[in-house]
């Protein structure tokens, strides 16, 4: 089916960095239906180095990362300096997610490159908005 | 002999002459001037008439008169007193002189008698005369000083209390300045002490700031998963609901399981969010206990197993072993108990935490232990030295994995922890910190990376 060749194509590959371990479970539970119908895979890393080595082992298939900035270790705004400096072109999105909404971790994040930035509590509706917005571009 | 016929109305001349001088002099008297003055001009007329028309048997006795009402004059009135000695000086010539008038009247031979005896009288008259005067000249002349003396002190006295005033005056305006810069300067303190209050509320309102974000993302976090959770546990719930219609009860059960673990989990961070608002008010709580003698050994003791046990309680595979050294002469020391049991408490939890880390790496041959001590020595550094400054230390040592030195100066700071999110919350060691430095005491710290960590609790005994 031409529809189903068409989502395959458009699949996202997404990886969630978070140093809290129920993350992964909400962002399973919250992308269930995308996830089963194939829209969106997930890969979780719990810390910024972790992450890292995931994007090393895979080569890069991540087309988007989420990331939260206050972690042990690199925190998430290292990570996406880092990202964005040193990897391939193009370089995957970068969205930021923390709980801390203050402009400085604001304005520092998209001054590093965050293509977006959304606070904790995550909105999913407002979430899956922008993945979707950035998956039509 | 006409010295004695002439003598009386020159006597009497220099005598009046001398008066309205002197009177002049020691104070003015116009009223006797004018009198002194007709009296001169009367004594010249007399004496002219007494000249020209020899008619001295009458004259006489006007002069003898007059010297009469002079001497009561200078003996009688107030002002005629610095003239008396010379008044005096001339008496036994104006008696020797009345003494020839009377015996003239009485009669030739008697008179001839009475003057032979004057004769030898004249000398001493007028020696006394001479003597008199020189003495009425000293007698004035003291007088003289004494006026003199009076009237500088008047002076003196005068610009003494013209100096008074002018000083009074100086002390009034110096006061006047004193007092306004009194004014002035306590003005300066109100608004010192408006803005000392201002600038404690301000740093209460910046640390308060510093909180938020530490407040924020301790709080966000769980939040977001008590949010996002409960959220999908509602479609959850209609899942399983349209499942439950279709009858596949397989998949309903498995979403009922993936329900109640969302339940745990909504549960779990609710406390978590829970704890860490207890924390923050245990934080910002101010002095609610009171200082009262306290053992410390005993204190420490039962925080010590209180932690050990809340651990175990936690974490089953938990072990350590606990070694304690207390100063038996310790004695009681003044402290808020909950305070400083929460900051043992904490040291403890730490400890505990530290050494169950290291485990935890299975390092070969380690074997984790936590320790405390107790010691009570002079504030010099020699133990038990009576009569100085005393102070009490508490030792809690662990022989985990030590504090890394970047990390060293952040330890105090509130919310800075190197747990894993949502193991600490960073407020621990910050209210240790203070609860220490409000009992006037000192919290230290030695470590070495990998080996040890001891911090020190030091008190005013």
């Amino acid at each position: 089916m031409a529809d189903s060749s068409l989502l395959k194509i458009i699949k996202m590959k997404i990886l969630a960095v978070d140093d809290e371990k129920d993350m992964q479970s909400l962002f399973e539970q919250r992308f269930r239906r995308e996830i089963r119908s194939n829209i969106v895979e997930f890969a979780f890393a719990s810390s910024g180095e972790e992450a890292l080595e995931y994007l090393n082992k895979h080569n890069h298939e991540a087309v988007l990362i989420l990331s939260d900035i206050n972690m042990p270790g690199m925190s998430g705004l290292e990570l996406l300096k880092h990202i964005k400096l040193k990897y391939h072109t193009p370089p995957p999105i970068i969205m930021m997610i923390t709980a801390y909404g203050d402009a400085e971790n604001y304005n520092q994040a998209i001054e590093l490159g965050a293509d977006d930035f959304l606070t904790k509590p995550i909105d999913f509706t407002v979430l899956k908005q922008k993945l979707k917005l950035t998956s039509d571009v | 002999m006409s010295f004695e016929v002439y003598s009386l109305p020159f006597i009497a001349f220099f005598l009046i002459r001398y008066l309205r001088k002197t009177l002049k002099i020691y104070g003015f008297f116009p009223e006797w001037d004018e009198i002194f003055k007709k009296a001169l001009y009367a004594i010249v007329l007399l004496f002219a008439i007494e000249i020209i028309f020899k008619i001295n048997y009458i004259t006489v006795w006007i002069w003898d008169a007059l010297f009469v009402y002079l001497f009561w004059l200078t003996f009688t009135k107030d002002e005629f007193y610095i003239t008396r000695t010379v008044m005096v000086a001339i008496m036994p010539i104006v008696i020797i002189s009345y003494v020839e008038d009377i015996s003239k009247v009485i009669g030739a031979d008697f008179s001839k008698r009475i003057d032979n005896y004057l004769e030898y009288l004249y000398p001493f008259a007028f020696i006394w005369l001479v003597a008199m005067l020189v003495v009425a000249y000293k007698h004035r002349k003291n007088y003289d000083k004494e006026m003199q003396r009076k009237k500088e002190e008047e002076a003196h006295n005068l610009m003494m209390a013209e100096k008074k005033a002018e000083l009074e005056f100086m002390v009034k305006e110096r006061t006047a300045e004193l007092t306004r810069q009194k004014a002035e300067l306590q003005h300066t303190i109100d608004e010192l002490h408006n803005t000392q209050t201002q600038l404690v509320q301000s740093e209460k309102m910046a640390s308060l700031g510093e909180l938020t974000a530490g407040i924020a993302h301790e709080i966000q976090n769980p939040l977001n998963f008590v949010n996002n959770f409960s959220e999908v546990s509602v479609e959850l719930i209609a899942e399983m609901a349209s499942e439950i219609k279709k009858g596949s009860m397989t998949e309903a059960m498995e979403i009922a399981e993936d329900i109640k673990d969302n339940l745990l989990k909504i549960n779990h961070h609710g406390k978590r969010a829970d704890a860490i608002v207890k924390g923050m008010l245990q934080h910002s709580r101010s002095n609610a206990g009171h200082k009262e003698p306290t053992d410390l050994n005993a204190l420490a003791d039962e925080y010590l197993r209180l932690s050990y046990h809340g651990l175990r309680a936690k974490d089953k595979s938990f072990n350590a072993a606990m070694e304690t050294h207390f100063d038996k002469d310790l004695g009681k020391v003044d402290v808020i108990p909950q305070d400083m049991g929460r900051v043992i408490l904490n040291l403890f939890t730490n400890a505990f935490y530290s050494v169950n880390k290291k485990k935890n790496l299975n390092i070969e041959g380690y074997s984790p232990l936590v320790s405390v001590s107790t010691q009570r020595i002079s504030s010099s550094g020699k133990a038990g030295l009576n009569g100085s400054p005393q102070i009490v230390e508490i030792r809690v040592r662990d022989n985990g994995s030590g504090i890394p030195k970047k990390v060293l100066d952040k330890i105090y700071q509130p919310f800075f922890t190197t747990k894993p999110t949502g193991e600490g919350t960073g407020l621990g060691l910050s209210l240790s910190y203070e609860i220490v430095k409000a009992h006037k005491g000192d919290l230290k710290v030695k470590t070495k990376e990998g080996e040890y960590a001891e911090f020190i609790i030091q008190l005013p005994a």
